[in-house]
């Protein structure tokens, strides 16, 4: 098993191959998460700092639970006591973590490239836990493992994503990822709601009617809709985007059979779909991906800390 | 002083000559120009295999004076001038306090004759604090020695205030510098919509952003009958506005940098570099394409820098949060002498029309030819030697060029402003 990465930052640079043993290890791994004593040796001795430079409360109890279930050391440094709030550049930041002898930094940062920059400042191996609009690898590789334990493979699988195309971190790592295995990618939005080029991204569709699309998905992946902007706001309402764009009940007779419908969380009910869709027992694989989040990134971090090369063992 | 500058290629269209004669220099001006002149007691300086053309200005440059001296100051951005081969530069009004009145434009000039390695000839805001509010004193600059007025940075956003700004200034008859960018459409734009904005997940610039404003400001020039010159021009839509301008009949000119066409939103990849933020942004390979073809047909008037020096740590940052723009002005001539005139695209004559005959005929300061007579503003530059741009640092305050690492073709050896030596042999006096 050749795994030769120092960072997870650009999925582009991951083949199938790497992807595949990544999601196997997951897998592996996921036995650990059913146990009784949910915590083995693997990573003991090895330090992890979770620097999250914006608010995040789902990414960051992922990649801890992550940490202390291999038993690897774990700083959280970040939120509103980071030194950036008190003026200190990114750069200075990293230089006083390496100061601590580090073993890897998992970064969440609002602004794109933040973890490209603590590569070339840190010795640390870097997992970018998403970055501006750019990427969210790990998150696309947890959706990745949903999509697989149900579908068993990715090859000419349709996968529709449905929302905020244009500022989603999730898409800058998903739909590429999608691509490398082999999915075949629809966006669905409004204009305001896309990037300037989702080709560039992968996307080998772009519809502006769910409707359309909706019958020819294997996986229907819902984003999450921000409620906060009014001011210079995407669309002219939540009720009309939930009109246009939402998954409800109302469309279900639209969809495969055995289509399934996936969210990066936080959900919104009532907005991207209603609670039907949410909760429907056979489609919806919402909380299945939460639990891929452990999984997937426990393998991360032992792939990219060493893995079975190292010595370590799961 | 005097100086006889024997056997180098004299380039200059202005004068008619493209050819091997001696120039020779007295006191501040240039007295005699012709084949085996007599030193008489001047110092003789053996020019051959160089080429002579009048002194070379930029028309675009910040020096960060006063206000934001970590960045720059007139006396190194002035230096990075002379080692560029510039004998004059026109300075952005864009500092702390705003260069808005006559005591900042005074200030600039008497920092400038005190501590600078060339002519600086200052440009004032258009608008009171670049805030498209209020008229400037306009007048009051002029009378200090004010050649121009924009508000460089971001522009004048009301067709209105831009308007009156120009109705009011034009009696004074200097022209008026747009800096061309709706911030409505802009917004917090990165980089240049489309491909690389998409990529790299940064806000895009759109290449309309600049386009709707340049038709805006030739309309608004048409009004008022006003001047214009579009600054920095990035996109082939926006070139086109000013070539139909110009068929019109209406008194509109424009600059374009190295960066925008040597250059592409391409080189920004994975690694953020900061050095390539500019505004306007980098744009497309055919965006680029378009400005070298202004260049070579004439619709570009200009070659300029848009010379923006950063501390180290301000550019050392997120790409979001670091600032806009890169220094250039020690590699423009170098860079215009490697892409367009060793690729046959253009002779240096055009050069001399786009870095020293057209910049002080926009700004309307005085003409400098190489006849006996004018103003010894002089810059001589080996055609041939190689070097690579940042090798060996800079003479600017910053280190934040684009086109660090370039290897580069041609490089300024001597430079004289009013017939004294700014630059010898390479090196600052």
């Amino acid at each position: 098993m050749a795994f030769n990465h120092k960072h997870l930052i650009d999925i582009t640079e991951y083949s199938d191959t790497d992807i595949m043993t990544i999601l196997e290890t997951a897998k592996a791994f996921s036995e650990v998460n059913e146990r009784a004593i949910k915590k083995v040796p693997t990573l003991k001795g090895k330090t992890i700092v979770n620097m999250f430079n914006e608010p995040s409360t789902r990414t960051r109890s992922s990649f801890e639970l992550a940490e202390k279930r291999l038993s690897a050391d774990s700083l959280n440094f970040g939120g509103s006591s980071t030194s950036t709030v008190k003026g200190e550049s990114l750069i200075d930041t990293v230089m006083t973590l390496n100061a601590y002898k580090i073993d890897m930094i998992i970064v969440r940062d609002k602004h794109a490239g933040a973890p490209y920059i603590l590569t070339q400042h840190s010795p640390a191996h870097v997992i970018d836990a998403g970055d501006g609009k750019h990427g969210h690898p790990t998150q696309a590789l947890l959706d990745l493992y949903s999509i697989w334990e149900r579908k068993g493979s990715f090859e000419g699988l349709k996968v529709g994503i449905v929302g905020d195309i244009g500022h989603s971190r999730v898409c800058g790592s998903l739909i590429p990822a999608l691509k490398i295995m082999g999915a075949e990618v629809t966006v669905v939005a409004p204009g305001t709601l896309l990037p300037a080029r989702p080709d560039i991204l992968g996307a080998d569709h772009v519809s502006y009617s769910l409707d359309d699309v909706l019958p020819e998905l294997d996986v229907v992946y819902m984003l999450r809709i921000q409620r906060e902007r009014l001011e210079g706001a995407p669309f002219p309402s939540l009720r009309e985007y939930h009109e246009l764009f939402g998954l409800t009940k109302r469309r279900e007779h639209l969809m495969k059979p055995d289509a399934i419908i996936c969210h990066p969380g936080p959900i919104n009910r009532g907005v991207e779909f209603d609670s039907y869709m949410a909760d429907h027992p056979e489609r919806s694989v919402i909380l299945d991906q939460v639990y891929a989040g452990i999984c997937v990134r426990m393998a991360a971090l032992y792939l990219l800390l060493g893995g079975a090369d190292n010595g370590l063992s799961a | 002083m005097a100086f006889l500058l024997k056997s180098a290629h004299v380039v200059d269209p202005a004068a008619g000559i493209d050819g091997v004669v001696d120039v020779k220099i007295e006191n501040d001006r240039i007295v005699e120009v012709g084949e085996d002149l007599s030193a008489d007691g001047a110092e003789v300086l053996d020019l051959s295999g160089k080429v002579l053309v009048p002194g070379l200005v930029d028309m675009h440059v910040h020096l960060r004076e006063p206000g934001y001296e970590h960045k720059g100051t007139i006396e190194s951005e002035t230096r990075a001038a002379a080692k560029g081969g510039m004998t004059g530069v026109c300075s952005m009004p864009n500092t702390d306090p705003v260069t808005d009145n006559g005591v900042t434009i005074e200030y600039v000039k008497s920092v400038a004759e005190r501590e600078g390695h060339c002519r600086v000839f200052p440009s004032g805001a258009m608008t009171r604090g670049l805030k498209g509010e209020i008229i400037s004193e306009m007048g009051d600059m002029v009378a200090h020695g004010a050649v121009a007025f924009t508000d460089d940075g971001r522009g004048v956003q009301g067709a209105g205030m831009l308007r009156r700004a120009m109705d009011y200034g034009k009696m004074f008859g200097k022209v008026f510098m747009s800096h061309c960018q709706d911030e409505d459409l802009v917004g917090d734009g990165q980089v240049n919509e489309g491909v690389v904005s998409t990529r790299l997940g940064l806000l895009g610039w759109p290449a309309e952003g600049e386009e709707i404003q340049i038709a805006r400001d030739i309309a608004v020039a048409r009004l008022t009958g006003a001047k214009l010159h579009i600054q920095h021009i990035s996109t082939a839509r926006g070139l086109e506005l000013v070539r139909a301008a110009k068929a019109e009949g209406l008194e509109v000119t424009c600059e374009a940098t190295p960066h925008h066409m040597f250059l592409t939103e391409d080189a920004i990849g994975e690694t953020y570099d900061t050095s390539l933020k500019v505004n306007p942004p980098l744009r497309t390979a055919e965006d680029a394409a378009a400005i070298v073809a202004g260049v070579i047909d004439g619709t570009v008037d200009a070659i300029v820098t848009d010379h923006a020096p950063h501390a180290d740590w301000e550019k050392a940052r997120e790409f979001e949060l670091a600032p806009f723009g890169m220094t250039g002005i020690e590699a423009s001539l170098a860079l215009v002498n490697t892409n367009l005139v060793k690729t046959g695209k253009i002779d240096y004559g055009r050069m001399v029309e786009l870095m020293s005959i057209a910049p002080r005929r926009i700004l309307g300061v005085d003409a400098v030819s190489i006849q006996p007579g004018s103003l010894a503003d002089i810059t001589v530059f080996d055609p041939e030697v190689t070097w690579t741009v940042g090798a060996d640092g800079y003479e600017s305050k910053a280190n934040n060029c684009g086109f660090a690492g370039t290897e580069v073709t041609g490089r300024a050896t001597d430079v004289f402003v009013g017939g004294k030596r700014t630059l010898t042999d390479g090196v600052i006096c």
